[in-house]
């Protein structure tokens, strides 16, 4: 991206824009919070392991939800489990992005039509920046929605321009992306 | 020997009087005796401590609603002994309540086995039966403060749940 | 960014309203404390709260709260016809999803009468699924009890042989976890062309790997530390509470419906059944549990061995070999109530079947899951622990909580 691969002379010295520095550090080392909920938790658990290995985009999962940037909502969300979601979701500190894995969590998946207790897609509750269809989605999958959300990083700015800020006076949304 | 499912309902016969026997059900492949509510939890002692039979293990307590127009509920019990390899199914049948305050109850058979404990927080949860004597009667898959009791044939979701939309 | 925009509001009472605590706070003796071991936590092996009474190291108490997995499975059965309820039985136990199929479709072919007329080829090649997803299910419940307990290499090991085995299974069925493969009065293929002479190779090369895994975490001094005389469960205990599979065969008893209940062609088959016998510490603790798991990998991999030689010997593919050859159009059995169980990696899987003869859903589907009846004996045994031994015992009853809240 950008001059981020170019040294100049002697000494190492990179030249680059501020913002490209920024979301090259952010992606590359995406913190996970592991929130397994049901089975898509088995096929995260799996592309964790070294089969499918995930650390080498610097993925490591982390187990508090205050040391980690992206929550990986793997599993059916349910109204009991909701809240606590919810809970969890404030706790992250910015920047934080959110995946939703598997089609419980994206649309209520094979529980839409008689699940009185499932919530249909977890973005009834947490806004959600990356989707990755399957039930459950394969471990390429998810590498996908991982590699998606790097290039959403990427382009990523820290200063909002006029009309996006324009924007954000005029709608009241509760979050801010 | 192994005993037959004539052979335990007469020897129950012959423990307590005929009449808490309500009825038989002997034509299905597993057959099923429906007793009383007030004799329930003698009848169960008997059979998890006698001799003959042992039934040491509660296999599954089941609810079932029949609907609005029968106006019933029944609960199930699949009783296994371990040592013999005796299978036995009991019943109880009671009427439905309205499922809001006029719920109906039944003896509860946590003191026979503690298997019924769970088995029969989730009959309440599901269904709004009251259990008389259990130790600890709450809602344990649905949150505390869900409205209505799900598996019950008449059952309406709510529209919202702490804001969120329940309905696809 | 979503363009909904979101009408949820988060108001933390509604914590307290939902799944309130059952100690009341005012009741606690001097020193004590009440910690949550919230519904998110790595070692709950799901989504499993657990309110715990503590002096901050002494466990007094503990009460399990679940339902935070709770997907209706009872009321989709009540809408859904037979044949089209197969997916969701997968989704309950995900980790088994080919034996809870096996157990289900046995139930509905007994209920129809069908379930002599099975060919014997079906018969094999479900046992051999159901033994292969016996071994996966074990190597998680061993990988992440030696997660909780603090061996990170046997898990990786595990989700590596896990893997060979995902592989296999999606080459049967098309799908690497929940697979609807088991249907009612048959398969829904055959096993591909070639798959014996792999799964046999998988095996050979399954054997060490067995035996070093056997090395690495039962016979590891540290682990008998861990688990030996902790979270004794005494056999009566056990009984009254309804426990079954591999803890109640940790507590000595030999009990397994495969040899009980004689069901499919596991009467056929040659296998022993590994018993707890205190080796390491007391019966029933922790440690022998986990032998019985890793012993009972041993004499899975003896009947999948079985179940091969008889898959290329007496019952060879044929062209003609149709595993849909049984499979009701119209799945209607007549008017009963009947409960079929097997033998699940967890424990004893039940269902219970309501029909009204007249229409092909059922009238109602109750499922007897293990980890629900193994769960509710952790407070009994968990009296004066420290916590890191309570992780330990949650981690020996192998529990999955897609189960336990159905």
């Amino acid at each position: 991206m950008s001059l981020l691969d170019h040294k100049f002379g002697q000494g190492g010295i990179v030249v680059s824009q501020l913002e490209d520095v920024l979301n090259w550090a952010r992606l590359s080392s995406l913190f996970p919070m592991s929130f397994g909920l049901a089975c898509c938790a088995i096929e995260m658990m799996q592309t964790f392991a070294s089969g499918y290995d995930l650390d080498r985009f610097g993925v490591i999962p982390r187990p508090s939800p205050r040391q980690s940037d992206v929550m990986i909502i793997a599993g059916t969300v349910t109204f009991k489990m909701a809240d606590r979601i919810r809970r969890l979701y404030e706790q992250m500190p910015e920047p934080r992005y959110v995946i939703s894995m598997g089609s419980c969590s994206n649309c209520g998946g094979p529980y839409w039509e008689h699940g009185y207790h499932v919530v249909k897609g977890v973005d009834r509750i947490v806004p959600v920046d990356i989707y990755v269809p399957g039930c459950p989605p394969r471990p390429e999958a998810l590498i996908g929605g991982f590699l998606k959300l790097q290039e959403k990083i990427r382009k990523e700015t820290l200063v909002a321009p006029k009309a996006v800020e324009r924007f954000l006076s005029n709608h009241k949304s509760d979050q801010v992306i | 020997m192994t005993y037959s499912f004539q052979d335990i309902k007469e020897a129950i016969q012959i423990q307590f009087s005929a009449d808490v026997i309500v009825a038989e059900n002997t034509a299905f492949m597993q057959p099923q005796l429906t007793v009383t509510k007030g004799s329930l939890k003698d009848i169960c002692f008997f059979l998890r401590d006698d001799a003959r039979f042992f039934f040491d293990q509660l296999s599954c307590l089941t609810a079932l609603d029949n609907g609005v127009e029968k106006n019933t509920l029944e609960i199930i019990y699949h009783l296994y002994s371990i040592p013999f390899n005796l299978f036995f199914i009991l019943k109880v049948e009671t009427e439905r309540g309205d499922g809001k305050e006029a719920l109906p109850e039944i003896p509860s058979i946590t003191d026979v086995w503690r298997t019924a404990d769970w088995h029969e927080r989730e009959a309440f949860d599901m269904y709004g039966i009251k259990f008389a004597g259990h130790p600890d009667l709450r809602r344990i898959l649905l949150p505390a403060d869900w409205e209505g009791y799900p598996l019950r044939k008449d059952y309406t979701e709510q529209e919202f749940y702490h804001g969120i939309k329940v309905a696809y | 960014m979503s363009t909904q925009i979101l009408k949820h509001t988060y108001n933390p009472t509604d914590l307290q309203n939902s799944e309130p605590l059952v100690f009341d706070p005012g009741n606690l003796k001097r020193g004590e404390i009440i910690i949550n071991m919230g519904p998110q936590h790595p070692s709950t092996h799901g989504v499993l709260r657990l309110e715990i009474v503590t002096d901050g190291e002494i466990v007094k108490d503990v009460i399990p709260h679940m339902g935070y997995l709770h997907r209706c499975y009872e009321k989709h059965a009540e809408k859904l016809p037979y044949n089209q309820i197969i997916p969701f039985v997968d989704r309950m136990d995900y980790l088994a999803a080919m034996n809870s199929e096996h157990a289900y479709a046995m139930g509905v072919e007994r209920m129809l009468g069908i379930d002599k007329d099975i060919p014997k080829r079906v018969e094999y090649i479900r046992v051999l699924v159901a033994e292969l997803n016996r071994l996966s299910s074990h190597f998680v419940a061993i990988g992440t009890y030696g997660l909780d307990v603090g061996a990170f290499t046997p898990f990786l090991w595990v989700m590596r042989d896990r893997e060979h085995i995902n592989r296999l299974l999606e080459w049967v069925s098309g799908a690497r976890m929940l697979y609807n493969y088991i249907w009612v009065g048959g398969l829904f293929y055959d096993l591909p062309v070639g798959f014996e002479e792999r799964c046999r190779d998988f095996i050979t090369y399954l054997k060490p790997k067995l035996v070093e895994l056997q090395k690495v975490i039962i016979d590891n001094k540290i682990f008998i530390e861990r688990t030996a005389h902790i979270g004794v469960l005494p056999l009566d205990l056990a009984i009254n509470y309804g426990i079954t599979g591999p803890m109640l065969r940790g507590s000595g008893l030999k009990f397994d419906l495969r040899k009980v209940d004689a069901y499919s062609v596991y009467p056929e088959i040659d296998f022993d059944i590994p018993v707890g016998t205190g080796a390491m510490g007391t019966q029933g603790d922790c440690w022998d549990r986990t032998h019985v798991r890793v012993a009972e990998c041993f004499e899975s991999v003896k009947i999948i061995e079985q179940c091969i030689e008889q898959l290329l010997g007496n019952h060879k593919r044929t062209r003609e070999f149709d595993p849909q050859a049984i499979v009701p159009k119209k799945i209607r059995p007549k008017v009963m109530d009947f409960y079929a169980r097997a033998e699940n990696p967890k424990g004893e899987l039940g269902f219970f079947f309501r029909t009204t003869g007249n229409t092909d859903v059922p009238f109602r589907c109750k499922v007897r899951a293990p980890s629900f009846v193994n769960l509710s004996v952790l407070q009994a045994i968990s009296k004066n622990v420290m916590i890191a031994d309570l992780v330990a015992i949650l981690g020996s009853f192998d529990i999955v909580m897609g189960e336990i809240d159905r």
